[in-house]
């Protein structure tokens, strides 16, 4: 049979594609329940460190379990939704930020002038970590993100007890500028944020991070955090996104009912 | 909302370059840039080629291969991004096919002077990799448009660019073992630091 | 054996598919930060090149010119989705720091190019070991330049501390266009003129 015949081209064309396809779709079928796994522990990862729980020796699974409640919450109202509540499409579980943020019912979008994190749309809903220590809640972690200079930043931040001081801060996802903006990942700088107080004993908003070093013998340095050097875009980007979900557009309202909660 | 789409479009040709940020069409950007008629040329068609395939992807991507993207069909739960790759090469190398065939037909002197370039372009790494990055920024249908254009024409001016230096530099004293390859990476090096100053633009 | 022995090592430095044949830097260069990531890459390349070459070489005969060129797309496209599966499955954290760049090894010209100049003629024994002999001499340029740039820009490599940077207490101010894109450029540049000053046959004449 001559190799150019319309009977061969289309032979070894469905052959080929035949092969191909039950390879890849073999390989990705087979491994996508240790790629999700994968994925959901990157983030368990991200959330322990946040709450500085993460312990060399033990099973992030375990410790995840034991620690952690999950909630959701409705950003709007800073109600807890119980299991029951639940619309469809929503779970703790699989939350997906994007997701939901880009879900007709469940995302909205957020007017400019008050889009400070630049990221034109949110969920109306998010999943929080409280931390529990014997009934009570020890730490709060929130899930944070937000634009930098060139792409979304995505972190986390612990909030202490008394929903004022910061207990941890981390960025697990981000595109800058290494050695400079990228450096919002640097272990030293993250423990930085560590004892800073996010707001004022009347519950006002002021954690700052600010251009260049902290005066530390200024009354504001309590609030405040040195920016990156040689990054003012991710410094800027870092300040804008905290604030943006401390405020009103995030979380404020749940860490208002919260602290009834726990302050009676 | 004007304002959005410039932003977009002045970001995708200045700070995020294809070709001086990211690497993206590497071979095809050092082999034609000998001459500053045929960088040109190539230019002009990867940016035609980059306007209309990123945006098709994205009708692709947002309607078939996203997760949940079939529930029209009665297949909520299908999720068929890993064969993404293979789609956007495929819908590539047709749009070339059809390009080339469209030029063919209806403008016989375009094609004269691209022809050639087409073929180069389905394994050009630029056109993949704005329809991955497409993909990965969640790029609506309009903004994949700007998108499209804005990188085409980021990375048809490098190539330009690079050129027109290297026509210069026929005159230059260069030393015997960086001459050809080696000096135009140099170049290329500096020239992609040239374009990081726009960095600091925040838009 | 010596003509699998030349197809092995020939591409190593002499046809260096990168510096010499000027093929395959796109990816080449966005990868090169950190030591880990540019050994993740040269290995999914070398995989991908030994088994396609291998793949179009098996079918070669039958191999009707009309469609060859999509045809290899298609198996390529195929073996580094797998790859790229394979990456996110077992490699989690590499394979986000490699993000779309494993995918644009389709791409790769060097990839594209061994299959065509090399495996649509050759029996498919001699393409396999073709198609690792690229794979390395890829390998071989990103790791340099990955080194180069990993402990100059960082102080590290592999992610371990080489040089104590000031920040931390040490003596080196690490150098940060090291990580950032242009030098990449002038990395591979350097690396050509020595290549070149080593083996005068190659110099091009302009």
């Amino acid at each position: 049979m001559p190799a150019e015949s319309v009977k061969r081209t289309i032979m070894i064309a469905l052959g080929v594609c035949i092969v191909c396809s039950v390879l890849v779709s073999t390989a990705a079928v087979s491994l996508k329940g240790i790629q999700e796994e994968n994925r959901r522990l990157d983030r368990i990862k991200n959330i322990l460190m946040a709450g500085d729980l993460l312990d060399g020796n033990r099973d992030l699974n375990q410790i995840y379990e034991e620690k952690i409640q999950p909630l959701l919450v409705e950003l709007a109202s800073g109600r807890v939704l119980q299991q029951k509540d639940f619309e469809s499409g929503l779970n703790i579980r699989d939350f997906d930020i994007q997701t939901v943020a880009a879900d007709r019912e469940h995302g909205r979008v957020i007017p400019a002038e008050r889009d400070a994190a630049g990221i034109r749309r949110m969920p109306k809903y998010m999943v929080v970590y409280p931390v529990m220590k014997s009934g009570n809640v020890d730490k709060i972690i929130l899930p944070v993100y937000g634009k930098g200079l060139w792409s979304t930043l995505y972190g986390f931040i612990a909030l202490g007890s008394d929903l004022r001081t910061v207990q941890g801060f981390t960025i697990y996802e981000h595109g800058e500028t290494p050695g400079l903006g990228g450096e919002v990942d640097n272990p030293r700088w993250k423990n930085i944020w560590k004892g800073k107080k996010a707001f004022d004993e009347q519950g006002n908003l002021k954690i700052r991070v600010i251009k260049g070093n902290v005066d530390t013998k200024k009354s504001e340095a309590v609030y405040e955090i040195d920016g990156l050097s040689g990054a003012t875009w991710t410094t800027i980007g870092v300040d804008n996104l905290v604030r943006f979900w401390l405020g009103d557009e995030g979380y404020a309202h749940f860490l208002k009912r919260l602290k009834e909660e726990i302050h009676g | 909302m004007i304002e959005h789409y410039l932003g977009l479009f002045i970001k995708a040709v200045f700070i995020e370059n294809l070709a001086l940020a990211f690497f993206l069409g590497m071979c095809t950007f050092l082999a034609v840039s000998k001459n500053a008629e045929s960088a040109v040329g190539l230019g002009i068609a990867v940016v035609a080629v980059m306007t209309i395939t990123i945006p098709v992807n994205n009708v692709i991507y947002t309607h078939i291969l996203k997760k949940g993207a079939l529930a029209w069909a009665g297949l909520p739960d299908a999720d068929l991004t890993f064969i993404g790759l293979i789609t956007y090469i495929a819908v590539i190398a047709a749009m070339v096919q059809i390009l080339e065939m469209f030029l063919d037909k209806y403008l016989p002197v375009l094609h004269s002077t691209l022809g050639i370039f087409l073929p180069l372009i389905t394994v050009n790494c630029a056109i993949l990799g704005g329809s991955l990055f497409m993909v990965e920024r969640n790029y609506t249908f309009p903004e994949s448009v700007v998108y499209g254009f804005g990188a085409g024409t980021g990375w048809a001016l490098a190539v330009i660019a690079l050129a027109g230096i290297r026509e210069k530099m026929k005159y230059s004293d260069v030393p015997k073992g960086l001459r050809g390859m080696g000096i135009t990476f140099i170049v290329a090096g500096l020239m992609a630091i040239a374009f990081m100053l726009f960095s600091g633009i925040q838009l | 054996m010596g003509k699998y022995y030349k197809a092995l090592t020939e591409p190593l430095f002499e046809k260096n598919p990168i510096a010499v044949q000027i093929l395959g830097i796109c990816s080449a260069l966005a990868v090169t930060t950190r030591m880990d990531t540019a050994l993740v890459m040269s290995l999914a390349v070398i995989a991908v090149m030994s088994l396609s070459s291998l793949s179009v070489s098996m079918i070669r005969k039958g191999m009707p010119g009309t469609i060859r060129i999509i045809v290899e797309m298609t198996i390529i496209a195929s073996l580094v989705i797998i790859v790229d599966q394979f990456l996110k499955a077992y490699l989690y954290e590499t394979s986000k720091q490699l993000s779309i760049f494993v995918g644009l090894i389709i791409t790769n010209c060097i990839v594209m190019g061994r299959t065509e100049v090399f495996a649509l003629k050759n029996p498919p024994g001699i393409s396999f070991v073709d198609g690792i002999g690229n794979g390395l001499g890829y390998s071989i340029l990103l790791v340099a330049v990955a080194f180069f740039r990993e402990l100059l820009g960082s102080g590290k490599l592999m992610g371990i501390t080489m040089l104590k940077l000031q920040s931390e207490g040490g003596w080196y101010l690490p150098n940060g266009l090291f990580l950032l894109a242009p030098s990449g450029f002038i990395l591979v540049g350097l690396f050509i003129w020595v290549l070149r000053t080593w083996k005068p046959q190659l110099r091009e004449e302009e």
